[in-house]
């Protein structure tokens, strides 16, 4: 489904912030991406749904190549779902509005369907009856479990996950995770995930990608990376990630 | 259009222009600047620190010059100026005071209301840690504005400071309502007399333009440079 | 003082034989509203342009933007209405100089025309700081989910910097009035060209200006609560008003 091929990027001459990066999503495969900061996970992330230019490599999206001249890419960005670090829900538009904004300007559903789509989604992770609010009268839990619903009104082919849990106060990570888990199991969801939390790619993940200054030193399934990292990096990573 | 344009009178004018036309304005500027800066000050630290009473009537000052039109003001002063001189004086009569003092008078009263903005702004700017470090050590109120806040609130501010004098070096081409010799008067007068106002309007634009540009381009770089770093407290 | 004063003055009728000068302040105070609004749509309209343009991916467009805003800001009003109203005639085709020169309500469409492109150049240059100040996550959002350039600036970034910016903007509306005065230069027979005019005939110096003051301060009082009205509709729960 994502296909990542020997991507390189540089902020400047003397800045390469991504090396050689090679890997790939397939359909209905969980894959966590970790390591520690800096190591241009969530660059990598953003060069996905070309958020985030790059130049050298390739990356193709449902067999769309990203890079090329004549993608379109808002529609290529409409097939593929992103959730922030920090939300981003729009703060002037009620959440139902939130979810029915792309709906509407980008896959032209009329407004009832829409607003369909929106409360069936809104029910799904757990906020029915929500619509009316402003996301600045939501907690960060429910801020981020609206952005995923605001993610999945697209029908997208894949979602993308930018750190989703990073920005929450501890007692929220739960319901987030849980949506996320409930994607990655029932719906059979293909997921890109940068994320810290590690309860949950142990849970759930099929493959872990681990990166470290721009270059992608390890990639196992999960059960092997959490059992025997192979590599040094990753080692010390786990266990100090591990550790409380 | 352009070879009609008549390069001869700009140069055979220029003498005139700059140095009556040009220096009347740069002066006008200059003072009403520093007069402006001292009592919007006063004004600031007045509304700021002042008894109720006297900060009221201040603030009413400020904001009733800042709702009026400059032209307005301007027209004010070049009639109320002789009357105040009368007063002052203790005349029999109005008292003729010339157009460079009606002027002057003018835009100190004018931008000062502005200037007190600017300043108070830059007091409030500072964090009330500086204020308390300064009283614990046993300075009184007057001192630690005039020791630790003020000079603190100016270096801040030059940049916003500098760029309201722009404001009023161009505001000061509104005193062509009381026919004064500032530049765009005197260029007027050439312009009326040799039956060119293109060439002149046209230069005087440009004068402007240029002093304005070179003058903000530096603001901009004493911005970049002076900003003053507390730490994160 | 030697000032004789004589409140009366302004039920007196003016020489033009019909109105009082009580009635031409009145109709000067509507010249400068007409003016005002009509300067200050003008304004809106190009300066949304403008200010976008200043914050676009595109370079040329930036740059071009940031050279309309240098142009008419560093050039005074007074000179800019000069330039309008004297030297545009000169250099169009003589024919068309001349139409222009004898337009019925040349100095009100010299005067609309000069003062909203000079607070064009304002309203950009605050638009432009209240995208600017919209977290770049906002973008990322909505570009992330599909929308295109132009839906991005029409649902997300315009909305909430029209709002951040409000307060300027209600600021720059009022020196938009306050501007209209420059124009009596030109001959537009706005407020302060009344007073003026009232004063040149009556002598009565003081009551003329007292009477434009209050009319002014009047206009600006109703402003300033009108545009609290407008902030308090718009507010986004807890977006701004937290800070």
């Amino acid at each position: 489904m994502i296909e990542i091929q020997h991507v390189d990027k540089w902020y400047n001459p003397s800045l390469q912030v991504l090396k050689d990066c090679t890997t790939s999503v397939a359909k209905g495969e969980v894959v966590v991406i970790c390591g520690p900061s800096g190591s241009g996970k969530s660059t990598l992330l953003k060069c996905v749904n070309g958020l985030e230019p790059f130049q050298r490599g390739s990356i193709a999206v449902d067999g769309t190549l990203v890079n090329d001249r004549k993608t379109d890419l808002p529609r290529l960005r409409a097939r593929v779902g992103m959730v922030f670090q920090h939300f981003e829900l729009f703060p002037h538009l009620t959440v139902q509005d939130n979810l029915c904004l792309a709906q509407q300007k980008v896959l032209r559903r009329s407004r009832d369907a829409a607003v369909e789509t929106s409360t069936r989604l809104l029910g799904r992770v757990g906020l029915g009856g929500y619509g009316e609010k402003f996301p600045s009268e939501l907690s960060g839990g429910q801020q981020q479990r609206v952005a995923i619903a605001r993610a999945l009104a697209m029908n997208p082919v894949a979602m993308l996950f930018d750190e989703p849990t990073s920005a929450l106060d501890p007692e929220m990570i739960k319901e987030v995770l849980d949506v996320m888990v409930q994607l990655a199991n029932e719906d059979g969801m293909t997921m890109l995930v940068v994320t810290h939390e590690m309860g949950f790619a142990r849970q759930v993940a099929d493959r872990i990608v681990f990166m470290d200054q721009g270059q992608i030193v390890e990639q196992a399934s999960s059960g092997e990376f959490f059992a025997s990292p192979r590599s040094q990096r990753a080692q010390e990573f786990l266990s100090k990630i591990l550790a409380h | 259009m352009l070879d009609s344009f008549d390069f001869d009178v700009i140069r055979r004018s220029l003498g005139h222009l700059l140095r009556d036309g040009l220096t009347f304005t740069l002066k006008l500027t200059a003072l009403a600047t520093l007069g402006g800066v001292v009592l919007g000050t006063l004004l600031a630290v007045l509304r700021l620190r002042g008894p109720a009473f006297i900060g009221r009537i201040a603030a009413l000052y400020v904001n009733a010059m800042r709702s009026l039109p400059l032209v307005l003001v301007i027209f004010w002063f070049f009639f109320l100026a002789p009357y105040i001189g009368q007063w002052i004086v203790h005349a029999e009569r109005p008292v003729p005071v010339g157009i460079f003092a009606s002027s002057l008078l003018t835009f100190t009263l004018f931008e000062a209301a502005y200037f007190s903005e600017v300043v108070r702004a830059g007091i409030q700017s500072i964090p009330q840690g500086q204020v308390a470090a300064a009283e614990a050590v046993g300075l009184s109120p007057a001192q630690v504005m005039r020791y630790v806040v003020l000079p603190q609130a100016f270096r801040n501010m030059l940049p916003i400071m500098l760029t309201q004098t722009i404001v009023l070096f161009q505001d000061t081409s509104l005193v062509y309502v009381i026919s004064a010799p500032d530049l765009l008067g005197v260029a007027s007068q050439v312009a009326h007399r040799d039956g060119r106002l293109v060439e002149m309007y046209v230069f005087v634009a440009a004068v402007y333009f240029g002093i304005s540009l070179l003058a903000s381009s530096a603001a901009g770089r004493l911005q970049a440079r002076s900003a003053l770093v507390h730490p994160p407290t | 003082m030697n000032y004789h004063w004589n409140w009366h003055i302004f039920w007196d009728v003016s020489p033009d034989g019909a109105n009082s000068y009580l009635d031409l302040l009145l109709q000067g105070l509507l010249w400068t509203v007409a003016t005002a609004l009509c300067a200050w749509l003008l304004a809106l309209v190009l300066g949304t342009c403008v200010g976008v343009a200043r914050t676009a991916r595109v370079a040329p467009a930036r740059r071009l933007a940031k050279w309309y805003v240098e142009v008419f800001r560093n050039v005074p009003l007074l000179v800019q209405l000069f330039l309008w109203y004297f030297v545009l005639p000169e250099l169009l085709p003589p024919a068309v100089g001349l139409w222009l020169k004898q337009l019925h309500y040349s100095s009100f469409l010299t005067a609309v025309v000069g003062l909203g492109l000079f607070m064009s150049a304002r309203v950009a240059e605050q638009l432009r700081a209240g995208i600017e100040s919209i977290p770049p996550g906002q973008r990322a959002a909505a570009t992330a989910l599909g929308l295109a350039g132009s839906q991005t600036y029409r649902h997300v970034l315009l909305p909430l910097a029209f709002r951040i910016i409000l307060p300027p903007l209600t600021s720059e509306f009022l020196n938009t009035i306050k501007n209209t005065s420059t124009a009596l230069t030109i001959g537009l027979l706005e407020l302060t060209a009344q007073a003026r005019s009232m004063q040149e005939f009556t002598f009565q110096v003081f009551e003329a200006f007292t009477a434009a003051t209050v009319l002014y301060l009047a206009v600006n009082l109703c402003v300033v609560s009108a545009m609290h009205y407008v902030e308090a509709r718009l507010v986004i729960p807890g977006f701004i008003v937290r800070k």
